[in-house]
């Protein structure tokens, strides 16, 4: 755990007009390990590293729920996700990361819309 | 490390004993708190072969492929540790008619299912992009799943130059 983790970032636009499409960028540095490896014959065998990536990104705006994905271990490093939302009214979209260590990192992002 | 195996032999250990309140535990903990929604791990994702996660995801093996679900990833990817893939489904993204939840599989990888999104109409677009680890050159498929309950899917060939699984 001593590795970079964290640091979940987000990167919207900070303004939209009522009806546009957002588009939504973030970012979480983590480790995602698989807790497989291929041995020399090519065959995924368990590694010395457990699995641990993360599980759950759920996205709510104004607290109402808006998008969750749940991941397995096939999800890169350091993992990127886009996603969109349709803008209506003004508030704070918020993020949350959770692993399957019991990790949990958030960030939030204001949106106006006029 | 001990302390991982632990919780996750309890938890299996709860589950099958009492799912039934498991589920219903789970249910009560998404209601009351947006931002832990679906924590629940799904156990799709430790499917071992893309039959059971099919089965285990969408009930069934053979979804019927459509133009409505557009999934981009490239021909070749060189690292088999970041390859990006986006998918878009055709939808209205009303109340009435909408993308729920769309399944991304890498039919090679030892763990077949990659990832699941659940959209709401106030996604406006039933649309994610990210990058995916793959183990050997292999077919990624994504599954999309209406509010009402239909099915579609789309595959397409990635092939991988060096394995996303060292």
């Amino acid at each position: 755990m001593a590795q970079n983790i964290g640091n979940p970032m987000i990167s919207m636009p900070a303004s939209a007009k009522k009806g546009d499409l957002v588009e939504i960028h973030c970012l979480i540095m983590h480790p995602m390990a698989t807790g497989l490896h291929k041995d020399e014959q090519g065959r995924f065998v368990v590694a010395e590293a457990p699995a641990h990536f993360v599980r759950t990104v759920a996205a709510s705006f104004n607290g109402k729920p808006l998008m969750t994905a749940q991941w397995g271990i096939a999800v890169s490093t350091n993992p990127f996700l886009g996603f969109t939302m349709r803008a209506e009214q003004s508030g704070t979209l918020k993020i949350v990361w959770q692993d399957n260590w019991g990790g949990r990192w958030s960030a939030e992002s204001k949106l106006a819309v006029s | 490390m001990t302390r991982v195996k632990m919780r996750r032999r309890d938890f299996l250990r709860i589950t099958l004993a009492a799912g039934a309140t498991a589920g219903l535990a789970a249910f009560a903990r998404r209601r009351a708190c947006a931002d832990n929604a679906a924590v629940q791990p799904s156990q799709a994702f430790e499917a071992r072969t893309l039959a059971d996660a099919l089965r285990q995801t969408v009930g069934k093996g053979d979804v019927p492929l459509s133009a409505r679900v557009k999934l981009k990833a490239p021909a070749t990817a060189e690292n088999g540790a970041e390859v990006p893939v986006s998918v878009e489904v055709d939808s209205p993204m009303t109340a009435d008619d909408y993308v729920k939840t769309v399944y991304l599989y890498v039919d090679k990888n030892p763990k077949p299912l990659a990832s699941e999104f659940h959209f709401t109409p106030a996604s406006g677009r039933a649309y994610f992009r990210l990058r995916i680890k793959m183990g050997d050159t292999s077919n990624v498929r994504a599954v999309a799943k209406t509010n009402k309950g239909l099915l579609m899917a789309a595959v397409r060939e990635v092939r991988v130059t060096i394995s996303g699984c060292g």
